[in-house]
């Protein structure tokens, strides 16, 4: 799994973090999303599609 | 004959959410999805921002390009009208004249924008809801300053007021309440709201819209100009361009079947089931959140999404359980997929300049609001809503992530008051 992120249309709604906390953290500043892993272990793959589909801002993309 | 589909009506955030989400929780019959507008599925929350301020070309608002979309296997029928539901038989009309029987239909047709009739047929009013809304106000505001008035002062007025006066236009932000978003952010926020819209030059009036006036000269053969708002105290407002910013009508115009309770959105129960195989998600549907006891309906992104997810896997349950009680008769067995009611901690966001505002819970329909001003030039400031008592809500304005996700945890379910006060000290103070 290859996970890229699109970090300038992110509304901070930090549900991504709320759902992967190992893949995703968000900036102090300004609480824009931060790429912890772009290719996680096998055992983070549910909570990152999890949290690309329930990003509000269709900034997550995964390649399988 | 040929399997039937799932249908899914409204292709936005939660239309192109819940197609994916079926094909997740294992739906391999066909799927339609079925909307109105003629474009791909695209995301509504950038058109009074970055959009309208022009920072943002619509491919940037595309939910999911055409590769993503592909593999879902969709039947995708945009520039399509649903006209009608029969719920017993579960079959759509569609304003093709096409009667499309279905297994189960998931309703996202969000809402419409609510206008007035008074300013029908003048040139320069505008509403924003749609891409194309957007893009035909974003072109009156390039090319010169102009005087806009803003009617409706909630929180797409707020953000459309903001971009237009960034963008150096003299803005005019009219509204019933005196406090701008009072509704949804309480009367200490939109008071600081209110601070910042006037600091940075928007002029805020309370009042009521009586009509709309047409310029003096109007091109011949051209439809009327707006050239000013008269509002019910004999006042005058000179205008350019007009946007009514006054609310929304939940889309069920189409759905007339007496089994379906369209008193405001479309009625769902804990599960977002509307009837048998008939589920609804986001803007259009009211359901019954299983934490509240009451009857909620949002206009949040976040909601739409969640709410998808959550009504694509309860239809897949049901219908999982329906064939089996067709194949053995008990509907009883091993391994069933089993319904979940849906019950998020709600969420939304609105950014104004450069402050965000970010809410969890509910904060509309509260009979306690209590705000503490951290940094009053800041703006950095945070709201506690309640009800009967209890903690519901959380709205924080200018504050950092951490702060807000440690908000989240003190509203995800409601909690006696002093507790939540106290917790919502201690989340704004630590670091
Ligand atoms: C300008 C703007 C800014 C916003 N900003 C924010 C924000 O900052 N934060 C936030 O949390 N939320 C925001 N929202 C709200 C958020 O965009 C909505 O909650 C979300 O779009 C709802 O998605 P939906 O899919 O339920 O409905 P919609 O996005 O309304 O989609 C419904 C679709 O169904 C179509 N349709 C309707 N009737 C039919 C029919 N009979 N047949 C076929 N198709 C039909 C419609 O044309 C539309 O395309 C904003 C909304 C707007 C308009
Ligand atoms: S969920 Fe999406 S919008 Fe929210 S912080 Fe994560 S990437 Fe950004």
């Amino acid at each position: 799994m290859k996970i890229t992120i699109d970090a300038e249309k992110c509304c901070a709604a930090g549900q991504c973090v709320l759902v992967a906390p190992e893949v995703f953290d968000q900036r102090d500043e300004d609480g824009v999303v931060v790429l912890l892993d772009a290719e996680p272990p096998a055992e983070q793959h549910d909570a990152v599609r999890e949290a690309a589909a329930i990003c509000p801002a269709a900034v997550i993309e995964v390649q399988e | 004959m040929t399997a039937r589909p799932i249908a899914v009506v409204g292709a936005s955030a939660a239309g192109i959410t819940a197609a994916e989400a079926l094909r997740r929780a294992g739906w391999e019959g066909p799927l339609t999805l079925i909307g109105d507008e003629p474009h791909l599925p695209y995301d509504r929350p950038p058109l009074s921002k970055q959009l309208l301020h022009g920072a943002w070309e619509p491919e940037r608002l595309l939910l999911r390009s055409k590769e993503q979309i592909d593999p879902l296997g969709l039947e995708l029928r945009l520039g399509t009208r649903a006209t009608g539901l029969d719920v017993a038989t579960r079959t759509l009309t569609l304003d093709d004249g096409e009667r499309l029987a279905c297994a189960g239909v998931i309703i996202a047709t969000g809402v419409a924008a609510r206008t007035l009739p008074a300013a029908d047929g003048l040139a320069g009013v505008f509403t924003l809801r749609t891409l194309d809304d957007a893009l035909a106000l974003r072109d009156r505001l390039s090319g010169g300053a102009r005087r806009l008035v803003v009617v409706g002062n909630g929180v797409l007025g707020c953000e459309a007021a903001a971009v237009a006066r960034e963008l150096g236009h003299d803005v005019t932000l009219i509204g019933r309440q005196p406090v701008p978003m009072v509704a949804a952010v309480g009367p200490g926020i939109g008071e600081l709201l209110a601070e910042e819209h006037t600091a940075r030059g928007v002029r805020l009036l309370t009042g009521e819209v009586a009509e709309f006036e047409a310029a003096s000269d109007p091109a011949p053969g051209a439809p009327a100009q707006i050239g000013g708002v008269r509002l019910a105290d004999g006042s005058r407002l000179p205008a350019d361009l007009v946007l009514l910013a006054i609310g929304s009508e939940p889309a069920v115009g189409w759905l007339a079947d007496p089994a379906l309770d369209t008193t405001d959105g479309l009625g769902c129960d804990a599960y977002c089931a509307a009837a048998p195989g008939i589920y609804a998600a986001g803007d259009v549907a009211r359901w019954e959140h299983p934490l509240h006891g009451r009857p909620l309906r949002f206009e949040h992104r976040m909601n739409a999404t969640e709410q998808a997810m959550a009504a694509a896997r309860n239809l897949v349950a049901e219908l999982t359980a329906e064939r089996a009680a067709e194949d053995d008769g008990t509907g009883e067995g091993a391994e069933r997929p089993e319904r979940r009611p849906f019950a998020p901690v709600p969420y939304f966001w609105s950014d104004q300049y450069g402050l965000k505002l970010q809410a969890y819970g509910l904060t509309a329909g509260a009979d306690q609001v209590e705000t503490t001003v951290l940094e009053h030039d800041a703006r950095r400031a945070v709201a506690l809503f309640g009800r009967d008592g209890l903690a519901v809500g959380v709205l924080a304005c200018a504050l950092p992530p951490r702060q807000i996700r440690a908000l989240r945890a003190v509203v995800a379910t409601p909690v006696p008051w002093e507790e939540a006060r106290e917790r919502v000290r201690e989340a704004t103070t630590a670091g």
